[in-house]
This record gives structure tokens, C-alpha cells and sequence, in this order.
């Protein structure tokens, strides 16, 4: 093996007396497209800022090509060529891109005056790098995500780039995205960078690295090359969980449909729309985005209301105009982005789980019963396992899966006949999808109606009884699951 | 080309606020006949020298994410200070002393907000309603100050000093445009240079955009804050100093409570509130139509009491319009990448 990259050996990190990395040792060799794995919360953010520089190990030492260091600042390990991609990229979303691409080189350089035509020919270089086409003059903000996660990578290249760490980078991209970024992946490993790709999405694994490492809970569990490894060892690896496999299979379904949608329209978004639900059936849609499929979700819990077509719901025509009215009628949704549409985070996990429920945890003069109140929240943090120590505490304190984990709680805790779900472990870990799916499948089973919208495709074919495709708008397609692969999905989203 | 130049500029609050001022100085024409006349616009560009002043400074703290209301407060402290120790000095001498000595207790000043804010991390809003009172609390309690009605004669001279007088042809009166608007123009002129020149200024539009990937990018996020808390005390001081010369006295309670006005002038010209977008030009067009307000509903024969609610209402438009833009952009945006991800 050629001289590593990067190598780290038997690193220490505590943080207020908690071991956050207990002796991890990683080695990177050149164009080696190396992914580090774990469970929210084992330590590689804690590993990644200590490579570049951020946090100091207490014991253990970093090489980079052959030099070693007991510890490093972030300038010294840029000088290294060491990059690191952010999940939120390090961007300015109110300046241009052209400046984006500029500062850094500039800032290294020492310049005090701006030359705008000096940050142009940095700007232009930085993207023919990766022959990206786009307006240096555009402000950042009005890019897509996958743009503006290019912008961060062709600004990483600028420096020497020998390794570039990318900290979860396809958590908010499309499958296309995703594809175009593992393009530019393996063109910058023939130039002979190497990348430390950081996920725990066992797809991506396969599909890009070479080589992984796992750490669960601050140690290595395991480093080896990614052909030796299948789902069922990964998810064992990363966890130190067995899983049983979560096929489900409709049972106790209601003859007759809890929710008709006929011809549902709304212009812009998608076009007659049709399909039934029934009580103990669990229906996946999913389509690229834009496909049509968030606003459809959104039109039945009545956020936006479609211009035409039919919604009955068991066997009643309904007009769901607003929340309030998709609540009445008995419809939950779980939002895409939990953090910012469904969870109040500073708030304690009890208030999260109660607050659609207030009314009936009132008593008659609106005052609210306190009692009522402890038990509902005891109940519904046992049931569903919520891991909290407390359930005073905030729900910024609890882990993705977990918070997850609240928010159907808070549908739950009101009696509902259907629960829409959008992306419903997007960004979750193993451990916890798994139990969210199995909580999912046991709803089901207990009678409610459940729709979910994913653009995960194993997550879809595991957990639903019947599948819509959506493409531009249109239900392109309706399969049944038990009889369909993976691959065909994709097929027909495509 | 013309007509997306066109669209460019119909996209900025700037023109809007431009718009404005335009139809109101027409409608005041129109009522008083008296707005285009020679000495009512120099009177208006000589009121605007001191909110001009503010403003330029409360903008570099707002583009980089922050919100200063300080700043008379400070202004009103430095400037009484110094002209306290000069008038108890009977100082007879020039203009010279006076702004060194309000540079130096505007930048002290400054630093102590620079301190609290950069260097321990605090909020700027939250820091600056303290030390805003504990300046009060220094002049009034400490200071224990009081009117100063007889100010040292350079200053006196140069609040009288005129580049050139304008006269009325028709009512025969006459207004002087101050010396000071060469210090209006002046520190506008700097801090036009070192917004779009220089890397600091830049480094200012950068943390207000993420503070976090400004620090990553390498600039030293910590020096740029402290640095712009000196220079806003030091222009605040330099505005309030003019005020004083301008007045002929030194009245310490005067410029307090001007804040919220040059706020809302900086947000009417389009500037973001939450930091790293707006342009020194909206922040001037701003200003000018907020002094214009205050100036000319007298020529229109409104009541003074009336002033308030016009600003307010003023306020509520300007930045609705520009709310109302901004979500407009957001769903035609949403609708493009739709459109594309769709082919």
C-alpha cells in the first residue's frame, strides 16, 4: 500500500468527562474512497473535527503523509490538504457565488482590498475543476441544494485538496443529485484525492466506497473492504442489533375504505389524482421530487387545498380546507422536516407529545388537567420507547429517531383513522427506522389507515401493502410490492 | 437589456422607496407649492446630515446580523462629555479638539460594546438596551448633566459655517447648507469604500449571512465585530458633536430616542433585519424619505401629532412590500425547480 493520506491512530476525546472516542484508529490511503459509518451520536463528527483541526485529542496522533502531530489547527490541516464539507456546506446564502468561491483563498492569502475581477478568475477556476456550470453572479441562496453543495465542493478543491471529508452529503439531495454527486466523487479519486464519506445509509455504502470503517458508541468496530459486507452485517455493526426482516403483510383490513380520493387536482402540482385507502392498509407513494407527491400530502391535511376532484372520507364527502378541518375528519400528517414543521424543539417532550390533544386533556372551563395530562404523556413515552431520561426535557435533547418518535406520538395521543407520513425516517438511524417501521406496521394492524410518502425505496417496498408512482404530477403507476424489486421501482420513477 | 435592467430594479426596495419619495415630494408641491424651492431642499439635506450620519452607522451593525440601539446614547454621552471638559476649560480654539476628543470617547464607548458583543458572544440587541441605559445612567447620575447653553465658539462657528446659502426667490428666505455635510459625505464616501472593497467590509455581509461559515472561511470573525463597534461609536459621536454645533447648545437628553427612526429608515431601504443583505444606497433613500416625513408634513398643513402615525404607516408598507416580494420570489422559485425536476 502507498503511503496513507491520513492516518489516525488511537485517538481519545472526553468531553466533561464523557468518553466520546475510545482509542479510534483510521487509515486513508490516496483516491481511496473511504466511508466512515455510525449511529447518530457514536462519535465521527467528534473524529471528523478532530482530524481538521477543530477539537484536540486527549491522547493518540495524526499523520498526514508520514508527518505526525499530537494535535492540529484547522489551518495546519487545510496546509495538509485536508478539506472538510459540511452537512450545512459553510456557505454565505446572501452573497454571490462568485464571492462564496473567492473568500477562502483570499482570507489565506492575507488580502485586505477586494479585486473583483482577482475573485472571478478564483471563481472560474474553482468551478472548471469540476466542470460546474453556473452563474457566478447568482446569489447562493436561489441555488438548488445539490448547487450549492458543488459551490462547497469546488471551493474545497482550491487548496491541494488530498482528502476531502464529506459529513453526510446526500441528506438533502434527490436521487439524481445523489447520482451526479457520486459522479464527481469518482472523477476526484482519478485525480487521486480520496474522500472520506460520512453516512449511515447502507445503499450509499455499497454503492460508492471502497473501504469503511464503523465506530459505535466512541469505538472501531470495524474496518474492511465494502465487498465483504452485506445489509445484515452493516445494520449488525453499526448497531450490535440483530434485526428480523419487517415484511409486512396487510391483516384485519376494514372492507370498506376509510379515505376515497377521485380525480384530486390542483394546478401546478399534480392531476387527477385517484386512490382508496382502507382501515389496516398501508399505502406508499413515492416519485422523484417534484413529482407531485409532498403537495398531495399537503392538499389531505388540507395545508393546500386542491382545485377540483373528490375526498370522502369513510364514504362521506369532505371538504379539507384547512388543519383544522383534516383533524376533524380524523387525518394526521408528519411533516418532511420534523424540526422545523413538527416540533416545537426548545419546548419539553411531554408538550410536544400533547399539544394536538389539549382539548380533550381540558376540563370543561378550558383549564387544563394536570393529571390527565402526566398520564397521557407516561403513556405514549412507554409505548412508543421514547429513550429520555425525562420527559421534561427538551426535545432538542433527544436523537433524530427518537424525535421522530415524538411526533407520531403527538398524532397518537388523538384517535385518528388515517396518519400521513412524509419521509418518515428521513435521516433517522438504523436502530430507530427499524422500530419506527415496526410501530408503523403494528398501527396498522391495530386498524389505522397509513399512508407513506418516501423516496426510499426499501423503506416502501418493506412497509406498505400497495405502491402509487407519481411522476410530474400524474399516478403513473400502481404496483403491488411483494411482486416488484428495488431496481423496477426505480424504473418506473424515472 | 433595457427591460431586464427594468426588472432588476423593480425587484429592489430601493426604487420603491424612490418611488415614494418621488410622489411625496409631488404631492407636496402640489399643496404647499413650497417643497421645490431652493431653501426647503437645503433645509432638508441639512436635517439629514445627523440621521444620515447614524445610519450609516447602524447599517454595517445590521448587515452583520445585528441591531444596535445604542447609539444615541453613546452619542449623547461622548458629545456632552466633551463639551462639558471644553466649556469648563473655556476652550477658545477649533474644531480640532473637539472631534479628537469625541473620537476617543466614541471609540471607548464602542469598545465596550465591541467587547461585550464580539469578545463574549452576546447578543447585540441585548447588550446594546443595557449599555444604552447604563450611557444614560452615566450622564444624568454620574455626570449629573444638565443643559450646557453656551457652547465653546469653534464649535459654535461650525455649526454656522455655510458652503453656500439658498435663498427663496418668492418669500425671500434663506437656508444654509452646514459645513458638516462635507462629513455626511465623507464617511459616507469611507464607508461606501470599505463595504464593497475591502475584505472587511465584505467579512461584514459575510457574518450576517452565517457567522459560523465565516469563521471556517477564515475570517476572524471576533476582530471584524470589535472593530465595527469602535467605528460606530466613533461616527455616532462625530454625528452627535454636528447635532450639538448645529444646535448652538449642548442639550444631553436631545438625541435619545432616535433610534427606532433610523432603524426603520435602514429597513424601509430594503435592508434585511436579520442581517447580510441591503445596500448604503437603500439605507440613504431610507433616511431621506424618514427626514422628508418629519420635514415636509408641516409644509402640507398636517398637525405635528400626526408625524408618528405617517412614519408608522410608512414602516408597515415599506417592509410589507418587500415581505410580500420576497414570498412572491420564494413561490416563483419553488415553481421553477418544480418545473425542472419535472423534466
Amino acid at each position: 500500500m502507498a503511503q496513507s493520506v491520513l492516518k489516525v491512530v488511537d485517538i481519545k476525546k472526553s468531553f466533561a468527562g464523557v468518553e466520546a472516542l475510545k482509542g479510534v484508529s483510521l487509515e486513508i490511503a490516496p483516491g481511496e474512497i473511504h466511508c466512515l459509518a455510525g449511529e447518530n451520536g457514536c462519535g465521527k463528527s467528534t473524529l471528523i473535527k478532530i482530524i481538521s483541526g477543530v477539537y484536540t485529542a486527549d491522547a493518540g496522533y495524526i499523520e498526514f503523509g508520514g508527518r505526525s502531530y499530537q494535535k492540529i489547527t484547522p489551518i495546519e490541516a487545510i496546509m495538509n490538504g485536508i478539506q472538510v464539507i459540511y452537512q450545512d456546506f459553510s456557505i454565505f446564502p446572501n452573497l454571490s457565488v462568485m464571492e462564496n468561491l473567492a473568500f477562502n483563498t483570499e482570507l489565506a492569502d492575507k488580502r485586505v482590498l477586494v479585486n473583483r475581477k482577482r475573485f472571478r478568475k478564483i471563481a472560474e477556476e474553482a468551478i472548471a475543476k469540476i466542470d460546474f456550470k453556473v452563474d457566478l453572479d447568482a446569489k447562493v441562496k436561489d441555488l438548488s441544494v445539490a448547487d450549492k453543495q458543488l459551490v462547497a465542493i469546488s471551493r474545497a478543491l482550491m487548496f491541494n485538496a488530498k482528502l476531502i471529508i464529506m459529513d453526510e452529503p446526500t441528506t438533502a439531495l434527490t436521487k439524481k443529485e445523489v447520482s451526479a454527486l457520486f459522479k464527481i466523487i469518482l472523477a476526484l479519486k482519478e485525480q487521486g484525492i480520496s474522500i472520506l464519506f460520512v453516512s449511515h445509509k447502507l445503499n450509499e455504502v455499497f454503492e460508492i466506497s471502497e473501504r469503511f470503517t464503523i465506530i459505535r458508541s466512541g469505538e472501531k468496530i470495524i474496518t474492511g473492504n465494502t465487498s465483504d459486507l452485506d445489509d445484515k452485517k452493516f445494520s449488525y455493526y453499526m448497531t450490535g442489533r440483530e434485526f428480523e426482516d419487517l415484511s409486512f403483510t396487510a391483516k384485519n383490513v376494514e372492507e370498506e375504505p376509510v379515505l376515497e380520493v377521485e380525480d384530486l387536482s390542483l394546478g401546478g402540482c399534480y392531476e387527477n389524482v385517484s386512490f382508496s385507502l382502507r382501515k389496516g392498509e398501508i399505502l406508499g407513494i413515492t416519485g422523484l421530487l417534484g413529482s407531485g407527491r409532498t403537495e398531495l400530502a399537503l392538499s389531505l391535511f388540507g395545508l393546500k387545498k386542491a382545485d377540483s376532484g373528490n375526498i370522502r372520507i369513510n364514504g362521506k364527502e369532505v371538504v379539507l380546507d384547512s388543519v383544522a378541518a383534516a383533524m376533524e375528519n380524523k387525518i394526521g400528517y408528519v411533516p418532511e422536516d420534523r424540526l422545523t414543521e413538527g416540533l416545537f424543539l426548545s419546548r419539553s417532550i411531554g408538550e410536544n407529545i400533547i399539544i394536538s390533544d389539549l382539548n380533550s386533556l381540558s376540563g370543561r372551563a378550558g383549564v387544563y388537567d394536570f393529571k390527565k395530562k402526566k398520564s397521557a404523556i407516561n403513556k405514549w413515552v412507554k409505548e412508543l420507547a421514547i429513550a429520555t431520561p425525562d420527559p421534561d426535557n427538551a426535545c432538542s435533547t433527544l436523537s433524530g429517531g427518537n424525535q421522530q418518535r415524538v411526533v407520531l406520538a403527538k398524532w397518537l395521543a388523538r384517535d385518528l383513522d388515517v396518519l400521513i407520513l412524509n419521509g418518515p425516517t428521513m435521516g433517522v438511524d438504523i436502530g430507530s427506522k427499524h422500530d419506527i417501521h415496526k410501530i408503523l406496521q403494528s398501527l396498522a394492524e391495530k386498524g389505522l389507515g397509513i399512508i407513506i410518502i418516501s423516496d426510499d425505496l426499501p423503506e416502501i417496498l418493506q412497509n406498505c401493502s400497495h405502491i402509487l408512482i407519481m411522476k410530474d404530477g400524474r399516478v403513473t403507476a400502481r404496483l403491488d410490492p411483494k411482486k416488484i424489486r428495488e431496481k423496477e421501482l426505480s424504473e418506473y420513477m424515472m | 437589456m433595457v427591460s431586464k435592467t427594468l426588472k432588476k430594479l423593480t425587484q429592489r426596495n430601493e426604487f420603491y422607496i424612490f418611488i415614494v419619495i418621488m410622489l411625496l415630494s409631488v404631492v407636496i408641491e402640489i399643496r404647499s407649492g413650497q417643497f421645490f424651492t431652493p431653501n426647503n431642499l437645503v433645509d432638508i439635506a441639512s436635517a439629514l446630515i445627523v440621521p444620515g450620519m447614524f445610519a450609516i452607522g447602524a447599517f454595517m451593525v445590521i448587515v452583520s446580523g445585528g441591531i444596535d440601539v445604542s447609539f444615541p446614547a453613546l452619542a449623547s454621552l461622548s458629545v456632552y462629555t466633551a463639551t462639558r471638559i471644553l466649556t469648563d476649560a473655556n476652550y477658545k480654539g477649533g474644531m480640532l479638539l473637539p472631534i479628537l476628543m469625541v473620537v476617543a470617547f466614541g471609540a471607548l464607548l464602542g469598545a465596550l460594546n465591541g467587547f461585550f458583543i464580539a469578545y463574549l458572544k452576546l447578543p447585540t440587541l441585548i447588550i446594546t438596551l443595557g449599555t444604552s441605559s447604563v450611557f444614560k445612567g452615566i450622564m444624568q447620575g454620574v455626570l449629573n448633566s444638565t443643559q450646557i447653553a453656551t457652547i465653546p465658539i469653534g464649535m459654535k462657528q461650525f455649526g454656522l459655517g455655510a458652503l453656500f446659502v439658498a435663498e427663496n426667490q418668492s418669500s425671500g428666505l434663506t437656508s444654509r447648507m452646514p459645513t458638516a455635510m462635507i462629513m455626511l459625505l465623507a464617511v459616507l464616501f469611507i464607508a461606501y469604500i470599505v463595504l464593497r472593497y475591502t475584505m472587511y467590509g465584505r467579512g461584514l455581509y459575510a457574518i450576517g449571512g452565517n457567522e459560523t461559515s465565516a469563521y471556517r472561511a477564515g475570517f476572524n470573525v471576533r476582530a471584524i465585530k470589535f472593530m465595527l463597534y469602535v467605528s460606530v461609536g466613533i461616527v455616532s459621536s462625530l454625528a452627535g458633536l454636528i447635532r450639538v454645533c448645529m444646535m448652538g447648545q449642548c442639550h444631553p437628553t436631545n438625541m435619545l430616542g432616535m433610534e427606532m427612526m433610523i432603524i426603520a429608515g435602514i429597513v424601509l431601504g430594503g435592508t434585511s433585519i436579520s442581517g447580510g443583505a441591503g445596500s448604503l444606497t437603500g439605507c440613504m433613500i431610507g433616511t431621506i424619505l424618514i427626514v422628508m416625513v418629519q420635514n415636509s408634513l408641516i409644509l402640507l398643513g398636517v398637525p405635528t401629532f400626526w408625524q408618528g402615525f405617517f412614519l408608522g404607516m410608512l414602516i408597515i408598507l415599506g417592509t410589507g412590500i418587500s415581505a410580500m416580494q420576497v414570498s412572491r420570489a420564494g413561490s416563483r422559485a419553488f415553481k421553477k425547480t418544480a418545473g425542472e425536476a419535472a423534466k
